[in-house]
């Protein structure tokens, strides 16, 4: 593999950019379906320094370590709009602030 | 040319990752999600992880935002959002600070290590491995990309090796023979995992038998204030939120959301 290849430290820069970007739109919107791309967002930043560092040392562990992220964010996402789903059919007005009180 | 894909690609990310968050139409935010998950698969492709593309447009952009669409619209929330509102106070300014703080670690750590962000030793001449000292004394052993001189069979003891990967195997191949050797037990826990999610996404979403009984009446937190959500709400989004049209009572005789929400699906039911 002795081709002159671009410095990881770009896919880093943009990795974190990806990732404070997904940050701020969690913290920010208060639809539970934009804050769950958000979390989409920083997973797939941190894909992104994964495969980067994959790459750079010559090793499979980074690609299989984004395979099975991308399989838990699927699983993952499939439950919580799941979630979503029924707490919605419950109170149809309902928004992430009110699922604070439904705890207990 | 990598670095022009790289530079376009980012230029489609950034600007997909902040399509999500500005936009106010969750339709418009699951399209530019798919503009940066695109734009993601493409640097895969640019880190030579051609398997991990497909795979990332197939089941990311193709699976998992079709299913973000299909929840919008069943459950009809692709109302525009209030992004005035804020339900505790001065959020929206500490979540772009704590953003500003990050971006600023990032910048000074990209400037302590001058350039070289991973403190691998770099040649002059930018090729990895062409150092003083060699990538695979550092490294930890494990599976190569494309190893040089690679062999199946040790030639000392006879014995297969399945962890050396011959060099030319495609990375589909690659990956499997990793996957399938040396990942093998965290490949059947995720397979026990999707099950999981499968079951469970069956029983969440399933209309349940018998009368639902109210939730019981709760202290509301000191700093949850429904009428803050008012803020900056144009006049029937606030009757939407109160459920009342009265405009002389602004609370629409009720203390919380909780209780008018209840009344609206009693009355449907």
């Amino acid at each position: 593999m002795l081709i002159a290849t671009l410095g990881t430290g770009y896919y880093l820069a943009l990795s974190a950019a990806l990732f404070i970007t997904g940050m701020v739109g969690l913290l920010v919107r208060r639809n539970p379906l934009v804050m769950f791309m958000c979390v989409e967002l920083m997973l797939n930043a941190v894909n992104i320094s994964f495969v980067a560092f994959g790459r750079e040392l010559g090793h499979l562990g980074g690609q299989v370590s984004v395979f099975f992220v991308l399989v838990v964010a699927a699983a993952e996402v499939v439950v919580g709009l799941a979630i979503i789903v029924a707490i919605m059919r419950r109170r149809p007005g309902a928004s992430v602030d009110d699922m604070a009180v439904l705890r207990g | 040319m990598e670095a022009v894909v790289f530079a376009l690609c980012a230029a489609i990310i950034m600007g997909g990752a902040l399509g999500v968050i500005l936009f106010t139409n969750p339709v418009h935010a699951a399209l530019s999600l798919v503009a940066t998950l695109f734009g993601v698969a493409v640097i895969f492709i640019n880190l030579e992880a051609y398997f991990l593309a497909a795979v990332q447009v197939i089941v990311y952009a193709g699976a998992i935002v079709v299913v973000f669409l299909f929840v919008i619209m069943l459950l009809g929330v692709d109302r525009a959002e209030n992004v005035q509102a804020e339900p505790i106070v001065g959020q929206r300014s500490l979540a772009l600070l704590a953003g500003a703080g990050m971006v600023a670690i990032a910048i000074l750590v990209g400037i302590s290590v001058g350039g070289n962000a991973t403190g691998q030793k770099v040649s002059p001449s930018g090729i990895p491995g062409d150092a003083d000292i060699a990538i695979q004394d550092i490294l930890i052993e494990g599976p190569a990309i494309n190893d040089a001189g690679g062999a199946l069979v040790d030639p000392e003891t006879g014995e297969l090796e399945t962890e050396v990967v011959a060099e030319g195997d495609s990375n589909v191949k690659q990956l499997a023979r990793v996957l399938f050797t040396d990942y093998v037990f965290a490949f059947e826990i995720t397979a026990i995992l999707l099950t999981i999610a499968v079951v469970g996404a069956v029983v969440l979403a399933r209309k349940p038998r018998g009368e639902l009984q109210d939730l019981p009446e709760m202290d509301l937190p000191v700093n949850y204030r429904p009428e803050r959500l008012l803020v900056g709400a144009s006049a029937e989004a606030r009757a939407e939120i109160l459920g009342s049209d009265d405009p002389d009572d602004p609370d629409g005789g009720a203390d919380d959301e909780s209780d008018t929400s209840d009344n609206a699906a009693e009355e449907d039911a």
